[in-house]
């Protein structure tokens, strides 16, 4: 079971929450962690893992030889992303906006191209307190992060309760992190950008069809919206986590919560199998309202329309 | 015109709250917001759209099933993992690169452009707005932002402004380094906790990286004295100026709930703590200038 902790916006607690899960399960489950927020783990701060392996993800760069290139300009015609251009007698390659599709490569006619490896960062993985931990980390200065999420995600072990945190916003690298959970916990606080943004998270996680539960951080620090939505949308809440300069105070200084107030590891547990039925029930309902995989298709492309009508500018 | 990022690295350390500050604060400003996964400087503005549209930011491969031989040479060019077994095209992996559509022998794939968001410009209470929303899921959140710096670049020409106040994304990687380009200042915001250090520490070697002059504010400062002090001592180390520290304050909360910025409530610490910091970078900026 891959339960993914995401959030539209930063900072709402989502590495608290995935920590504390997974720090509960201990002696009980086969758990593994995952750190997909690969532009800033942090995990790793409350986790101290033993990191054991280290290696590398890579993007293919095109290189141009000189010698046979004619400057024909069939690889700028055909590159998407503007990563390739002619000019003059040279051909200039924009390693940041080359996606490394090798497209160039293949339509060169006089095969004056090949590729070259260009790290983009690392997976560095080991052990915490006897489970598996894995983390990315994108290289600074590096604006790719998706190609490392889906590398660390093939680090996935069937059959242990896998707890991905997810890195913030609704792009790419968090499709990325949720693609394939079984459960989106999506943690927010109770406040005007927390509900803007948790709606954003709830039109990703329906598009990719990912049941979802939401965690309410910091409750009592601003409005009831996020609870009313959640009531609208019928989005259980399934934690709710108070502000508490003690817990802000943990949290700072890198100790999990489950470490120091023992209480915490026996909420966290229920919420493990709350998140654990919620799944089974929500994930077998799905199952048999789709006939086909065409059919979840065409649904997805039409929940995205829909979900970008209903936003506000 | 000069522009000032706000950024932080870590998500959810206040850069919108102080953005929202300096855009109650400065004059002759155009505000926007480059946080384009989850846009939220408009919710203290009360915004009325003049102009928006779509955002077509990249392609997805789409197969005709019909033509389709299943070969299937198209999942063996695929970098992106797209294409699955029974040569089914996942919109979510795709990238939108052409391979596939180049090497299919019967034209069965084409590249269809797809709409990935929606940009405005706006007018709202505190100054003219540039902003835009990624739809869920979509990927060139770098050109987006590019988009909407264009749009305020030209907006601020229009209004004859002198500065943009750009609200930016949390992280390191593509929305971040599209917003930091060609920019005048960054004014990185933080918390005194480990991740906040960890991750100040990353976002600084970016803006580095790109030359860009940087400022570092220290928001709920008072939630960890001993964090604050290890992030002032960091920052002494990199010739990174501090321009203030701000106390964790529930007002900043109950402003928001409001719409407003914490500045507009004469009463709260952190409004006052805010203004001190607004006046501070201007000083330094000016001097640098």
């Amino acid at each position: 079971m891959q339960i993914t902790v995401a959030s539209g916006k930063g900072g709402t607690g989502k590495t608290t929450v995935a920590v504390n899960l997974a720090l509960s399960l201990l002696g009980l489950k086969p758990v593994q962690f995952l750190d997909c927020d690969v532009e800033e783990p942090n995990a790793h701060i409350f986790l101290k893992p033993r990191i054991e392996r280290t290696r590398s993800v890579e993007k293919l760069l095109p290189e141009v030889d000189g010698a046979l290139c004619d400057q024909c300009g069939a690889c700028a015609d055909a590159c998407e992303f503007n990563a390739i251009a002619v000019i003059g007698t040279k051909v200039l390659v924009y390693d940041e906006l080359c996606h490394g599709c090798g497209l160039c490569r293949m339509v060169c006619p006089t095969e004056a191209i090949h590729e070259i490896p260009h790290e983009l960062g690392v997976i560095e993985s080991g052990t915490v307190r006897e489970f598996p931990f894995s983390q990315g980390r994108l290289n600074v200065g590096e604006a790719m992060a998706t190609p490392i999420i889906h590398e660390l995600k093939k680090e996935v072990i069937s059959d242990s309760v896998v707890v991905v945190d997810a890195p913030p916003g609704t792009g790419c690298p968090t499709i990325a992190a949720l693609h394939g959970a079984d459960l989106a916990l999506l943690v927010t606080e109770p406040t005007p950008f927390g509900l803007h943004d948790l709606n954003a998270a709830v039109g990703v996680a329906r598009t990719l069809e990912v049941p979802t539960a939401v965690i309410l951080n910091r409750a009592g620090i601003g409005d009831n919206r996020v609870e009313d939505y959640c009531q609208q949308e019928g989005i259980p809440i399934v934690m709710k986590v108070p502000f508490d300069r003690e817990i802000a105070s943990l949290y700072s200084a890198g100790i999990p919560l489950v470490d120091a107030v023992p209480s915490w590891k026996e909420r966290f547990g229920v919420l493990y199998r709350k998140a654990q039925s919620f799944s089974q029930n929500a994930g077998s309902s799905v199952a048999s309202d789709l006939a086909s995989d065409e059919q979840k298709r065409r649904r997805q492309a039409a929940t995205l329309q829909e979900g970008s009508k209903r936003r506000d500018p | 015109m000069k522009s000032i990022l706000f950024l932080s690295g870590k998500g959810g350390t206040g850069k919108t709250s102080l953005a929202g500050a300096f855009a109650f604060l400065a004059t002759e400003k155009v505000l926007v917001d480059c946080d384009v996964d989850a846009a939220n400087l408009h919710l203290l503005l009360d915004p009325e759209v003049v102009t928006e549209g779509e955002f077509e930011g990249s392609k997805e491969a789409v197969k005709d099933p019909e033509r389709c031989t299943s070969c299937g040479k198209c999942r063996q060019v695929c970098r992106f993992l797209a294409i699955d077994e029974d040569f089914v095209i996942d919109p979510y992996l795709c990238e939108g690169c052409g391979a596939c559509a180049y090497v299919c022998p019967v034209d069965a794939i084409t590249l269809s452009p797809r709409e990935s968001g929606h940009w405005v410009t706006a007018t709202t209470r505190l100054g003219p707005l540039a902003s835009a929303e990624l739809y869920p899921g979509e990927e060139t959140s770098g050109k987006l932002v590019m988009l909407v710096k264009q749009k305020a670049g030209e907006l601020g020409k229009r209004v004859k402004a002198e500065r943009l106040i750009i609200d930016g994304a949390p992280g390191i990687g593509c929305p971040v380094i599209a917003s930091a380009s060609g920019t005048n200042a960054v004014i990185l915001v933080t918390e005194p906790s480990l991740s906040g250090l960890h991750d100040l520490k990353r976002i600084l070697g970016v803006v580095q990286h790109f030359r860009i002059p940087a400022y570092l504010v220290i928001n709920k400062a008072d939630l960890s004295e001993e964090m604050s002090r290890k992030i002032e001592a960091f920052a002494a180390t990199q010739d990174l100026r501090v321009l203030g520290r701000i106390p964790y304050d529930r007002t900043v909360t109950t402003q928001m709930v409001a719409g407003k910025s914490a500045v507009e409530d004469t009463e709260s610490p952190a409004g006052a703590a805010m203004r001190r910091i607004f006046e501070c970078f201007t000083e330094a900026f000016n001097d640098r200038r």
